[in-house]
């Protein structure tokens, strides 16, 4: 059916009483569209209220106001035992006094399903997380890495309208943690169920989804494709959190089409594409990626400000430097190590040329 | 003397339990072994045991087939003694389902509560023990009688003409035995509570438990074992109970300890009283044994 998401959130607001007495939307005004089958991810630093959403997704917790929508259904105040979603667990949850089967079996068993079909299910269910063989066990005698993986099949098995994941791995190593994210993503694909996963890491965000919420304080700054949210951020928030980024603070010269003027005190002019208007004199941020800045290699018709090297730091496969303009304005640069010659692009304390495209960076207002 | 110590697991584990042990050896199994003695012994005139002592198990046999001396010759009856026995079990079986069906919703409210509320809670809960047995009992027959507190309040109201006979019978005495023992039922479901991850439970919902369906799946296996500790813990001190049935019962309800209390008391048959101590106490433990051996695996490691 058109115009029916797998999740909708319309202008949801949570407030909590805080221990000292104050009121903390945890959730501010929040409007999300999540479409069926998506890989969409919550992403944001702690405290902003990504827990609290998928909480009320999955009606553990009542929205102040608001509503939600589950397949165009309002659900908002629904018990969480009648939604048709299903929540793998940060710390999983799993029933500690139950076997994996038991653990796996429960929601098809509160359905009603018989014990033949369920064992079949469950059996499956253990294939697709590639755990067979360990229906008897305890979950206390798996690892971590194990235990996830049942809290997933026990989930998957209900065949949920969405499932909804809160830092499933977060409590797994970083070897096991890679190999998981991109098996759940593979998985997500083969069952096309709708995946709401909430994370505070970028990079885990940016290589799993197919769209990204970017939240801070209770709000949705940024809802996008990972390349648009990368490529376009909307605010400086986002531009700061996803990835690394420069911020050179100016005021508008002059507009021409596409073409903005743009003044930085103290270290010279700078172009930068931008489809919107901006008027004269309008302070602005320029926002430009470290691997977009080059280093002495001027050209022709884009940007190059001249400055000092402050720092250089090797990470391997890149070469970071830091360049100063100007009291108030710093960069990074990132250059890549393909060849050795490369290495030695510049030292500390040389002065240096930067340079970038006009249709690099972003102009951000505030 | 540290050297004998040193370097010797088993002589450190002996030095290690001796203290204990010794203080367990003195002060539980010393009086054990004396009443063992005097449930064999004769009963004396004026009570105590008669000397020189005579070795008899007549004092056992009583128990399971007491005989009382008539004009026609000894009058018999197997199930006296057993009867009470058994009605104690009884009333100890009751006594236990309504302390754990009061006490484990108050664990479950207080171990919901902000700290400082559980803690106040923890408190009022506790405060009995610091008050006599006796005291509390008395109190509560203040309430309970006819002209206590509820029936003079009925009266009042008009509700009930004559007052109620909620004392002298085994209502009141199970209703004074459970607001004796509640507290006993309460602190072991409290620590199992409290220590319940309630996150499980939103897994239960999650998965589409209703939230009765929850308790009975998730919540109450995973509590059980506060469960048990709160059965044993008031069933076996009930059984025996002797203060309670005494004030509230008034001589009209016979339970296994008024039976003992008797026989140190007026009765002054200290080897009889012996006796049945030693019985109730080899009954109950071999109703505890049994009931550890045919719980789970899971409670037993749990306990
Ligand atoms: N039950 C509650 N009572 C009061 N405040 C709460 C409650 N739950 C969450 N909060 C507050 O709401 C805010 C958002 O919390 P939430 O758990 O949603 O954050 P999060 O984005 O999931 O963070 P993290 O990445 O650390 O898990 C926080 O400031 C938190 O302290
Ligand atoms: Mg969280």
């Amino acid at each position: 059916m058109a115009g029916e998401f797998a999740i909708e959130m319309k202008d949801v607001l949570k407030q909590f009483v805080t221990p000292e007495g104050g009121i903390l939307p945890a959730v501010d005004h929040v409007d999300m569209q999540i479409q069926d089958g998506e890989f969409f991810s919550l992403l944001g630093p702690s405290g902003c209220g990504k827990t609290t959403s998928l909480r009320m997704i999955a009606g553990f917790e009542l929205p102040t106001s608001g509503s939600i929508l589950i397949r165009g259904k309002e659900m908002s105040q629904v018990p969480a035992h009648l939604r048709p979603v299903n929540t793998v667990f940060q710390q999983y949850a799993l029933f500690p006094h139950m076997t994996v089967e038991q653990n796996i079996g429960f929601g098809l068993e509160m359905k009603g399903v018989g014990k033949a079909e369920r064992a079949k299910r469950v059996a499956e269910a253990l294939e697709m997380v590639r755990l067979p063989g360990m229906a008897l066990r305890r979950t206390k005698q798996l690892s971590g890495g194990q235990q996830q993986r049942i809290a997933l099949a026990r989930a998957l098995v209900n065949k949920p309208e969405v499932l909804l994941l809160d830092e499933p791995l977060g409590a797994l190593d970083l070897k096991l943690r890679k190999e998981m994210q991109l098996e759940l993503k593979t998985l997500q694909r083969e069952v096309g169920i709708t995946f709401i996963y909430v994370t505070h890491d970028q990079e885990e965000a940016l290589t799993m989804s197919d769209r990204i919420a970017v939240m801070n304080k209770g709000r949705a700054l940024q809802v996008g494709l990972p390349e648009e949210i990368y490529e376009r951020p909307a605010d400086k928030f986002v531009a700061d959190f996803i990835g690394e980024t420069n911020f050179l603070d100016g005021s508008v010269l002059g507009q021409s089409g596409s073409t903005v003027e743009i003044d930085l005190p103290g270290c010279g002019l700078a172009r930068v594409e931008s489809s919107r208007t901006f008027t004269r004199g309008q302070p602005v941020t320029i926002t430009v990626r470290p691997e977009r800045l080059h280093l002495n290699e001027p050209f022709e018709n884009g940007n190059n400000l001249k400055g000092r090297v402050e720092e250089v730091i090797y990470i391997g496969t890149d070469t970071q430097y830091g360049v100063r303009f100007s009291e108030r304005h710093k960069v990074r640069v990132r250059e890549q190590n393909a060849t050795q010659a490369q290495k030695e692009i510049a030292r500390r304390g040389d002065e240096v040329i930067v340079s970038f495209t006009s249709a690099s960076p972003r102009l951000l207002t505030e | 003397m540290l050297n004998f110590f040193r370097g010797n697991k088993k002589r450190q584990l002996f030095g290690l339990i001796s203290p204990g042990a010794l203080w367990i050896l003195l002060f539980f199994n010393l009086p054990l072994l004396i009443m063992l003695f005097i449930s064999f012994a004769e009963r004396g005139r004026t009570g105590g045991i008669a000397s020189p002592v005579v070795y008899t198990l007549e004092n056992y046999k009583q128990f399971f087939n007491a005989c009382v001396s008539q004009y026609a010759g000894p009058q018999c009856d197997p199930f006296l003694y057993l009867g009470i026995f058994g009605s104690s079990v009884r009333i100890a079986f009751v006594v236990t389902f309504f302390c754990i069906l009061a006490g484990y919703p108050l664990a479950y409210f207080m171990a919901r509560q902000k700290p400082l509320w559980r803690d106040t809670l923890m408190l009022l809960v506790i405060i009995p023990f610091w008050t006599n047995f006796l005291v509390r009992t008395y109190a509560l027959k203040t309430v309970m009688s006819g002209e206590g507190l509820i029936n003079t309040i009925l009266m009042n109201l008009g509700l009930i003409s004559a007052p109620l006979e909620m004392m002298f019978n085994e209502f009141g005495v199970i209703v004074g035995l459970v607001y004796g023992y509640l507290p006993f039922a309460v602190l072991p479901m409290y620590t199992s509570v409290e220590k319940f991850d309630h996150s499980l439970m939103e897994a239960a919902a999650d998965l589409g438990a209703p939230p009765s369906r929850a308790f009975w799946r998730v919540m109450l296996p995973m509590t059980m074992p506060g469960v048990i500790a709160a059965l044993v813990l008031v069933f076996v001190p009930v059984v025996g109970a002797f203060i309670t049935p005494d004030i509230m019962g008034g001589g009209k309800v016979e339970m296994i300890g008024t039976l003992i209390n008797r026989q140190f008391g007026v009765a002054r048959n200290w080897p009889f009283g012996s006796a049945m101590s030693l019985i109730l106490m080899v009954l109950v433990l071999l109703g505890v044994i049994y009931y550890f051996r045919s719980s789970s695996e899971e409670t037993r490691r749990a306990m």
